[in-house]
Protein backbone atom coordinates (compact mmCIF):
# COMPACT_ATOMS: atom_id res chain seq x y z
CA UNK A 1 0.00 0.00 0.00
CA UNK A 2 1.46 3.40 -0.87
CA UNK A 3 2.09 5.59 2.12
CA UNK A 4 3.06 9.18 2.67
CA UNK A 5 6.34 8.06 4.25
CA UNK A 6 7.60 6.87 0.87
CA UNK A 7 8.38 10.51 0.18
CA UNK A 8 10.87 10.44 3.05
CA UNK A 9 13.14 8.87 0.46
CA UNK A 10 14.85 11.87 -1.18
CA UNK A 11 14.97 10.20 -4.60
CA UNK A 12 11.30 9.36 -4.55
CA UNK A 13 10.56 12.88 -3.31
CA UNK A 14 12.55 14.52 -6.10
CA UNK A 15 11.09 12.22 -8.75
CA UNK A 16 7.52 12.96 -7.78
CA UNK A 17 7.80 16.63 -6.96
CA UNK A 18 9.87 17.55 -9.99
CA UNK A 19 7.05 16.15 -12.13
CA UNK A 20 4.40 18.02 -10.11
CA UNK A 21 6.18 21.35 -9.55
CA UNK A 22 5.88 22.80 -13.10
CA UNK A 23 2.16 22.08 -13.07
CA UNK A 24 1.85 23.72 -9.68
CA UNK A 25 3.59 26.82 -11.02
CA UNK A 26 1.28 26.91 -14.03
CA UNK A 27 -1.80 26.44 -11.87
CA UNK A 28 -0.62 29.09 -9.41
CA UNK A 29 0.06 31.50 -12.24
CA UNK A 30 -3.39 30.90 -13.78
CA UNK A 31 -5.14 31.29 -10.44
CA UNK A 32 -3.27 34.47 -9.56
CA UNK A 33 -3.83 36.03 -12.97
CA UNK A 34 -7.55 35.19 -12.96
CA UNK A 35 -8.06 36.09 -9.33
CA UNK A 36 -6.14 39.34 -9.43
CA UNK A 37 -7.53 40.50 -12.76
CA UNK A 38 -11.05 39.67 -11.68
CA UNK A 39 -10.45 41.26 -8.29
CA UNK A 40 -8.75 44.40 -9.51
CA UNK A 41 -10.75 45.21 -12.61
CA UNK A 42 -14.11 43.45 -12.49
CA UNK A 43 -15.32 44.09 -8.97
CA UNK A 44 -17.09 47.27 -7.87
CA UNK A 45 -15.52 49.69 -5.44
CA UNK A 46 -16.57 49.35 -1.85
CA UNK A 47 -19.00 52.11 -0.92
CA UNK A 48 -16.93 53.16 2.06
CA UNK A 49 -13.38 52.10 1.27
CA UNK A 50 -13.38 52.94 -2.41
CA UNK A 51 -10.89 51.05 -4.52
CA UNK A 52 -8.52 50.42 -1.60
CA UNK A 53 -10.63 47.40 -0.73
CA UNK A 54 -8.91 45.58 -3.57
CA UNK A 55 -5.69 45.16 -1.64
CA UNK A 56 -7.57 42.37 0.12
CA UNK A 57 -6.59 40.11 -2.80
CA UNK A 58 -2.95 40.31 -1.78
CA UNK A 59 -3.23 40.99 1.91
CA UNK A 60 -5.52 38.20 3.07
CA UNK A 61 -3.90 35.34 1.08
CA UNK A 62 -0.36 36.35 2.05
CA UNK A 63 -1.30 36.70 5.72
CA UNK A 64 -2.98 33.31 5.57
CA UNK A 65 0.09 31.72 4.00
CA UNK A 66 2.44 33.42 6.45
CA UNK A 67 0.73 31.58 9.30
CA UNK A 68 0.28 28.34 7.38
CA UNK A 69 3.94 28.29 6.38
CA UNK A 70 4.88 28.38 10.06
CA UNK A 71 2.37 25.60 10.74
CA UNK A 72 3.91 23.55 7.96
CA UNK A 73 7.35 24.14 9.45
CA UNK A 74 6.03 23.02 12.82
CA UNK A 75 4.66 19.77 11.38
CA UNK A 76 7.86 19.16 9.42
CA UNK A 77 9.96 19.83 12.53
CA UNK A 78 7.87 17.37 14.51
CA UNK A 79 8.31 14.73 11.81
CA UNK A 80 12.05 15.36 11.87
CA UNK A 81 12.22 15.03 15.66
CA UNK A 82 10.08 11.90 15.76
CA UNK A 83 11.04 10.00 12.61
CA UNK A 84 14.26 11.74 11.55
CA UNK A 85 13.48 12.01 7.83
CA UNK A 86 15.96 14.40 6.29
CA UNK A 87 13.53 15.55 3.60
CA UNK A 88 11.23 16.79 6.32
CA UNK A 89 13.93 18.92 7.96
CA UNK A 90 14.92 20.33 4.57
CA UNK A 91 11.30 21.11 3.72
CA UNK A 92 11.02 23.09 6.95
CA UNK A 93 14.18 24.95 6.03
CA UNK A 94 12.86 25.59 2.52
CA UNK A 95 9.55 26.95 3.77
CA UNK A 96 11.04 29.57 6.10
CA UNK A 97 12.17 32.15 3.51
CA UNK A 98 8.86 31.78 1.66
CA UNK A 99 7.05 32.35 4.92
CA UNK A 100 9.08 35.42 5.75
CA UNK A 101 8.30 36.94 2.35
CA UNK A 102 4.59 36.24 2.86
CA UNK A 103 4.79 37.95 6.25
CA UNK A 104 6.48 40.94 4.67
CA UNK A 105 3.87 41.15 1.92
CA UNK A 106 1.10 41.05 4.50
CA UNK A 107 2.78 43.76 6.60
CA UNK A 108 3.54 45.97 3.59
CA UNK A 109 0.11 45.72 1.97
CA UNK A 110 -1.45 46.27 5.37
CA UNK A 111 0.56 49.46 5.83
CA UNK A 112 -0.33 50.68 2.34
CA UNK A 113 -4.00 50.07 3.03
CA UNK A 114 -3.81 51.47 6.54
CA UNK A 115 -2.43 54.83 5.47
CA UNK A 116 -5.56 56.09 3.66
CA UNK A 117 -8.03 54.11 5.79
CA UNK A 118 -6.78 54.44 9.34
CA UNK A 119 -4.63 57.49 8.65
CA UNK A 120 -1.49 55.70 9.78
CA UNK A 121 1.04 53.31 8.29
CA UNK A 122 1.46 51.42 11.49
CA UNK A 123 -0.47 51.02 14.70
CA UNK A 124 0.40 48.83 17.67
CA UNK A 125 -2.67 46.78 17.08
CA UNK A 126 -2.77 43.15 18.27
CA UNK A 127 -2.82 41.64 14.79
CA UNK A 128 -0.12 43.89 13.43
CA UNK A 129 2.03 43.34 16.47
CA UNK A 130 1.70 39.58 16.40
CA UNK A 131 2.67 39.61 12.74
CA UNK A 132 5.74 41.62 13.58
CA UNK A 133 6.60 39.04 16.24
CA UNK A 134 6.02 36.25 13.72
CA UNK A 135 8.42 38.06 11.40
CA UNK A 136 11.06 38.11 14.15
CA UNK A 137 10.52 34.41 14.75
CA UNK A 138 11.09 33.70 11.07
CA UNK A 139 14.28 35.78 11.07
CA UNK A 140 15.64 33.99 14.13
CA UNK A 141 14.78 30.60 12.67
CA UNK A 142 16.50 31.34 9.35
CA UNK A 143 19.52 32.89 11.09
CA UNK A 144 19.95 29.80 13.27
CA UNK A 145 19.86 27.54 10.20
CA UNK A 146 22.50 29.64 8.53
CA UNK A 147 24.74 29.90 11.57
CA UNK A 148 25.26 26.20 12.23
CA UNK A 149 27.58 24.27 9.97
CA UNK A 150 26.68 20.70 10.80
CA UNK A 151 23.44 19.86 8.97
CA UNK A 152 22.01 17.44 11.51
CA UNK A 153 22.80 19.69 14.45
CA UNK A 154 21.18 22.61 12.64
CA UNK A 155 18.09 20.54 11.86
CA UNK A 156 17.78 19.41 15.48
CA UNK A 157 18.26 22.85 16.99
CA UNK A 158 15.98 24.67 14.57
CA UNK A 159 13.21 22.12 14.97
CA UNK A 160 13.30 22.51 18.76
CA UNK A 161 13.34 26.28 18.29
CA UNK A 162 10.32 25.95 16.01
CA UNK A 163 8.41 23.97 18.66
CA UNK A 164 9.25 26.35 21.51
CA UNK A 165 8.70 29.33 19.23
CA UNK A 166 5.24 28.11 18.25
CA UNK A 167 4.17 27.99 21.89
CA UNK A 168 5.50 31.48 22.47
CA UNK A 169 4.00 32.80 19.24
CA UNK A 170 0.57 31.60 20.37
CA UNK A 171 1.17 33.09 23.80
CA UNK A 172 2.16 36.42 22.25
CA UNK A 173 -0.94 36.36 20.08
CA UNK A 174 -3.14 36.35 23.17
CA UNK A 175 -0.84 38.58 25.19
CA UNK A 176 -1.04 41.41 22.66
CA UNK A 177 -4.82 41.10 22.63
CA UNK A 178 -4.73 41.80 26.32
CA UNK A 179 -2.24 44.61 25.88
CA UNK A 180 -4.05 46.75 23.34
CA UNK A 181 -7.47 46.91 21.78
CA UNK A 182 -7.31 46.64 18.05
CA UNK A 183 -7.97 48.81 15.06
CA UNK A 184 -7.92 45.83 12.74
CA UNK A 185 -11.27 44.44 11.65
CA UNK A 186 -12.34 40.90 12.51
CA UNK A 187 -11.52 37.86 10.42
CA UNK A 188 -12.28 38.28 6.72
CA UNK A 189 -12.91 34.58 6.36
CA UNK A 190 -14.11 32.06 8.88
CA UNK A 191 -15.44 28.57 8.68
CA UNK A 192 -18.31 29.01 11.11
CA UNK A 193 -19.88 32.08 9.59
CA UNK A 194 -21.87 32.17 6.39
CA UNK A 195 -20.43 35.35 4.94
CA UNK A 196 -18.14 38.10 6.18
CA UNK A 197 -17.18 39.45 2.79
CA UNK A 198 -19.73 40.12 0.08
CA UNK A 199 -19.91 37.50 -2.69
CA UNK A 200 -18.67 39.99 -5.27
CA UNK A 201 -15.35 40.20 -3.44
CA UNK A 202 -15.47 36.68 -2.07
CA UNK A 203 -15.10 34.58 -5.23
CA UNK A 204 -12.01 36.28 -6.66
CA UNK A 205 -10.54 36.23 -3.13
CA UNK A 206 -10.94 32.45 -2.99
CA UNK A 207 -9.16 32.10 -6.33
CA UNK A 208 -6.34 34.33 -5.09
CA UNK A 209 -6.00 32.25 -1.95
CA UNK A 210 -5.84 29.10 -4.07
CA UNK A 211 -3.17 30.79 -6.18
CA UNK A 212 -1.09 31.67 -3.12
CA UNK A 213 -1.42 28.14 -1.72
CA UNK A 214 -0.31 26.63 -5.04
CA UNK A 215 2.54 29.11 -5.33
CA UNK A 216 3.67 28.29 -1.80
CA UNK A 217 3.60 24.55 -2.51
CA UNK A 218 5.49 24.98 -5.77
CA UNK A 219 8.15 27.17 -4.16
CA UNK A 220 8.59 24.85 -1.19
CA UNK A 221 8.89 21.82 -3.50
CA UNK A 222 11.41 23.60 -5.68
CA UNK A 223 13.46 24.86 -2.73
CA UNK A 224 13.41 21.44 -1.05
CA UNK A 225 14.69 19.84 -4.24
CA UNK A 226 17.44 22.43 -4.38
CA UNK A 227 18.39 21.75 -0.76
CA UNK A 228 18.48 17.99 -1.37
CA UNK A 229 20.61 18.40 -4.49
CA UNK A 230 22.94 20.86 -2.77
CA UNK A 231 23.46 18.44 0.08
CA UNK A 232 24.04 15.55 -2.30
CA UNK A 233 26.57 17.63 -4.21
CA UNK A 234 28.42 18.50 -1.02
CA UNK A 235 28.55 14.79 -0.15
CA UNK A 236 29.89 13.94 -3.61
CA UNK A 237 32.53 16.65 -3.43
CA UNK A 238 33.61 15.45 -0.02
CA UNK A 239 33.87 11.89 -1.30
CA UNK A 240 35.90 13.03 -4.31
CA UNK A 241 38.30 14.90 -2.07
CA UNK A 242 38.74 11.77 0.04
CA UNK A 243 39.58 9.54 -2.91
CA UNK A 244 41.74 12.04 -4.73
CA UNK B 1 22.72 20.25 42.45
CA UNK B 2 23.51 22.47 45.40
CA UNK B 3 27.20 22.07 44.66
CA UNK B 4 26.67 23.17 41.06
CA UNK B 5 24.55 26.11 42.17
CA UNK B 6 27.14 27.23 44.73
CA UNK B 7 29.91 26.85 42.17
CA UNK B 8 28.07 28.99 39.64
CA UNK B 9 27.25 31.63 42.23
CA UNK B 10 30.84 31.73 43.46
CA UNK B 11 32.16 31.98 39.91
CA UNK B 12 29.75 34.78 39.07
CA UNK B 13 30.71 36.80 42.13
CA UNK B 14 34.45 36.20 42.19
CA UNK B 15 35.18 36.29 38.47
CA UNK B 16 33.89 39.84 38.40
CA UNK B 17 32.04 41.41 35.51
CA UNK B 18 29.10 39.04 35.33
CA UNK B 19 27.60 40.01 38.63
CA UNK B 20 27.88 43.77 38.39
CA UNK B 21 27.46 44.05 34.66
CA UNK B 22 23.70 43.53 34.61
CA UNK B 23 23.16 46.00 37.42
CA UNK B 24 25.45 48.58 35.83
CA UNK B 25 23.64 48.23 32.52
CA UNK B 26 20.28 48.62 34.25
CA UNK B 27 21.55 51.79 35.90
CA UNK B 28 22.83 53.13 32.57
CA UNK B 29 19.53 52.55 30.79
CA UNK B 30 17.52 54.20 33.54
CA UNK B 31 19.88 57.17 33.79
CA UNK B 32 20.00 57.69 30.03
CA UNK B 33 16.24 57.67 29.47
CA UNK B 34 15.60 61.11 31.04
CA UNK B 35 18.35 62.55 28.84
CA UNK B 36 16.66 61.02 25.84
CA UNK B 37 13.05 61.99 26.47
CA UNK B 38 13.52 65.16 28.46
CA UNK B 39 13.32 65.94 32.17
CA UNK B 40 9.55 66.64 32.59
CA UNK B 41 8.59 64.69 35.68
CA UNK B 42 5.00 63.89 34.56
CA UNK B 43 6.28 62.33 31.36
CA UNK B 44 8.94 60.38 33.25
CA UNK B 45 6.52 59.09 35.84
CA UNK B 46 4.21 57.93 33.06
CA UNK B 47 6.90 55.86 31.35
CA UNK B 48 8.73 54.84 34.55
CA UNK B 49 7.28 51.34 34.89
CA UNK B 50 7.85 50.47 31.25
CA UNK B 51 11.38 51.87 31.25
CA UNK B 52 12.31 49.87 34.34
CA UNK B 53 10.93 46.71 32.77
CA UNK B 54 12.79 47.27 29.50
CA UNK B 55 15.97 48.06 31.42
CA UNK B 56 15.64 44.86 33.44
CA UNK B 57 15.00 42.85 30.28
CA UNK B 58 18.01 44.28 28.46
CA UNK B 59 20.23 43.77 31.48
CA UNK B 60 19.10 40.14 31.54
CA UNK B 61 19.72 39.77 27.82
CA UNK B 62 23.23 41.15 28.18
CA UNK B 63 24.34 38.49 30.63
CA UNK B 64 22.75 35.51 28.89
CA UNK B 65 25.71 34.27 26.87
CA UNK B 66 27.67 33.82 30.11
CA UNK B 67 25.35 31.06 31.25
CA UNK B 68 26.98 28.33 29.19
CA UNK B 69 29.75 29.95 27.13
CA UNK B 70 32.56 29.75 29.70
CA UNK B 71 31.68 26.21 30.75
CA UNK B 72 31.57 25.25 27.09
CA UNK B 73 34.98 26.72 26.35
CA UNK B 74 36.89 25.10 29.18
CA UNK B 75 35.10 21.77 28.81
CA UNK B 76 33.34 21.73 32.16
CA UNK B 77 30.03 21.44 30.35
CA UNK B 78 31.15 18.05 28.98
CA UNK B 79 32.06 16.98 32.50
CA UNK B 80 28.69 18.15 33.78
CA UNK B 81 26.99 16.20 31.02
CA UNK B 82 28.72 12.98 32.11
CA UNK B 83 27.91 13.65 35.76
CA UNK B 84 25.05 11.67 37.32
CA UNK B 85 22.94 14.83 37.32
CA UNK B 86 20.32 14.82 34.53
CA UNK B 87 20.74 17.49 31.85
CA UNK B 88 17.37 18.99 32.73
CA UNK B 89 18.55 19.64 36.28
CA UNK B 90 21.74 21.25 35.00
CA UNK B 91 19.72 23.61 32.82
CA UNK B 92 17.37 24.45 35.68
CA UNK B 93 20.23 25.09 38.11
CA UNK B 94 22.02 27.26 35.57
CA UNK B 95 18.85 29.31 35.13
CA UNK B 96 18.45 29.60 38.90
CA UNK B 97 22.05 30.76 39.28
CA UNK B 98 21.52 33.31 36.52
CA UNK B 99 18.39 34.57 38.21
CA UNK B 100 20.08 34.85 41.61
CA UNK B 101 22.99 36.81 40.15
CA UNK B 102 21.07 38.95 37.65
CA UNK B 103 17.30 38.92 38.17
CA UNK B 104 17.19 39.21 41.94
CA UNK B 105 19.63 42.17 42.18
CA UNK B 106 17.55 43.90 39.51
CA UNK B 107 14.43 43.42 41.61
CA UNK B 108 16.16 45.09 44.56
CA UNK B 109 17.66 47.86 42.45
CA UNK B 110 14.40 48.69 40.67
CA UNK B 111 12.68 50.65 43.48
CA UNK B 112 15.83 52.71 44.03
CA UNK B 113 16.09 53.58 40.37
CA UNK B 114 12.33 54.19 40.26
CA UNK B 115 12.95 57.26 42.42
CA UNK B 116 15.07 58.68 39.60
CA UNK B 117 12.17 58.23 37.21
CA UNK B 118 9.64 59.76 39.58
CA UNK B 119 7.45 56.66 39.85
CA UNK B 120 4.18 57.42 41.71
CA UNK B 121 4.16 55.94 45.23
CA UNK B 122 1.37 53.49 44.40
CA UNK B 123 3.57 51.90 41.74
CA UNK B 124 6.39 50.55 43.92
CA UNK B 125 4.63 47.45 45.24
CA UNK B 126 3.31 46.23 41.86
CA UNK B 127 6.63 47.04 40.16
CA UNK B 128 8.69 44.97 42.58
CA UNK B 129 6.13 42.16 42.63
CA UNK B 130 5.91 42.03 38.83
CA UNK B 131 9.70 41.97 38.49
CA UNK B 132 9.94 39.30 41.15
CA UNK B 133 7.39 37.18 39.29
CA UNK B 134 8.68 37.91 35.80
CA UNK B 135 12.48 37.81 35.97
CA UNK B 136 12.65 34.03 36.64
CA UNK B 137 10.88 33.54 33.29
CA UNK B 138 13.44 35.83 31.64
CA UNK B 139 16.29 33.75 33.09
CA UNK B 140 14.71 30.46 32.09
CA UNK B 141 13.92 31.55 28.52
CA UNK B 142 17.41 33.00 28.28
CA UNK B 143 18.94 29.72 29.42
CA UNK B 144 17.14 27.99 26.57
CA UNK B 145 18.44 30.59 24.14
CA UNK B 146 21.97 30.31 25.52
CA UNK B 147 21.80 26.52 25.19
CA UNK B 148 20.71 26.91 21.55
CA UNK B 149 23.63 29.10 20.60
CA UNK B 150 26.34 27.66 22.85
CA UNK B 151 28.24 25.96 20.04
CA UNK B 152 28.44 29.04 17.85
CA UNK B 153 31.49 31.25 17.55
CA UNK B 154 29.68 34.56 17.59
CA UNK B 155 26.39 33.53 19.10
CA UNK B 156 25.74 36.78 20.96
CA UNK B 157 23.82 38.61 18.27
CA UNK B 158 21.93 35.52 17.21
CA UNK B 159 21.07 34.84 20.84
CA UNK B 160 19.43 38.26 21.16
CA UNK B 161 17.50 37.77 17.94
CA UNK B 162 16.23 34.36 19.06
CA UNK B 163 15.35 35.38 22.60
CA UNK B 164 13.76 38.73 21.77
CA UNK B 165 10.40 37.41 20.45
CA UNK B 166 10.32 34.83 23.25
CA UNK B 167 10.49 37.65 25.80
CA UNK B 168 7.50 39.51 24.40
CA UNK B 169 4.68 37.89 26.44
CA UNK B 170 6.61 38.27 29.72
CA UNK B 171 7.34 41.91 28.98
CA UNK B 172 3.75 42.65 28.02
CA UNK B 173 2.24 41.20 31.18
CA UNK B 174 5.01 42.44 33.47
CA UNK B 175 4.95 46.01 32.24
CA UNK B 176 1.14 45.98 32.13
CA UNK B 177 0.98 44.86 35.77
CA UNK B 178 3.43 47.54 36.85
CA UNK B 179 1.58 50.20 34.85
CA UNK B 180 -1.82 49.26 36.19
CA UNK B 181 -0.46 49.30 39.72
CA UNK B 182 0.98 52.75 39.11
CA UNK B 183 -2.38 54.06 37.92
CA UNK B 184 -4.17 52.47 40.86
CA UNK B 185 -6.03 49.82 38.88
CA UNK B 186 -6.47 46.18 39.78
CA UNK B 187 -3.36 44.18 38.90
CA UNK B 188 -4.64 40.65 39.60
CA UNK B 189 -5.08 39.51 35.99
CA UNK B 190 -1.67 40.50 34.56
CA UNK B 191 0.06 39.31 37.75
CA UNK B 192 -1.61 35.92 37.46
CA UNK B 193 -0.72 35.69 33.76
CA UNK B 194 2.86 36.63 34.57
CA UNK B 195 3.04 33.99 37.30
CA UNK B 196 1.53 31.51 34.85
CA UNK B 197 4.19 32.25 32.24
CA UNK B 198 6.94 31.91 34.81
CA UNK B 199 5.60 28.60 36.14
CA UNK B 200 5.09 27.31 32.60
CA UNK B 201 8.60 28.18 31.48
CA UNK B 202 10.13 26.68 34.63
CA UNK B 203 8.13 23.51 34.10
CA UNK B 204 8.79 23.03 30.39
CA UNK B 205 11.87 24.88 29.20
CA UNK B 206 14.47 22.87 31.18
CA UNK B 207 13.50 19.91 28.99
CA UNK B 208 13.87 21.92 25.79
CA UNK B 209 17.17 23.40 27.00
CA UNK B 210 18.45 19.95 27.94
CA UNK B 211 17.49 18.51 24.55
CA UNK B 212 19.31 21.37 22.83
CA UNK B 213 22.39 20.96 25.03
CA UNK B 214 22.55 17.25 24.23
CA UNK B 215 22.47 18.06 20.51
CA UNK B 216 25.21 20.66 20.94
CA UNK B 217 27.44 18.31 22.96
CA UNK B 218 27.07 15.47 20.47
Amino acid sequence: MPSLWEYANPKKFIDTTSRVTPWLFVAAFLCLVTGLTWGFFFTPDDFRQGSTVKIIYLHVPSALMAINAWLMMLVASLIWIVRRHHVSALAARAAAPVGVVMTLIALATGAIWGQPMWGTWWAWDPRLTSFLILFLFYLGYIALWEAIENDDTAADLTSILCLVGSVFALLSRYAVNFWNQGLHQGASLSLDKEENVHDVFYHPLLICIAGFVLLFLALVFLRTQTEIRARRMRALLARERLTA
Amino acid sequence: MTALLLRDLRLAIRAGGGFGLGLAFFLIVVVLVPFGVGPQSELLSRIAAGTLWIGALLACLLSLDRIFALDWEDGSLDLLATAPLPMEAIAAVKALAHWLTTGLPLVFAAPVLAILLNLPPAGYGPLVLSLLLGTPALSMIGTFGAALTVGLKRGGLLLSLLVLPLYVPTLIFGAEAARRGMDGFDTTTPMLMLAGITCGTIALLPFAAAAVLRVNLR
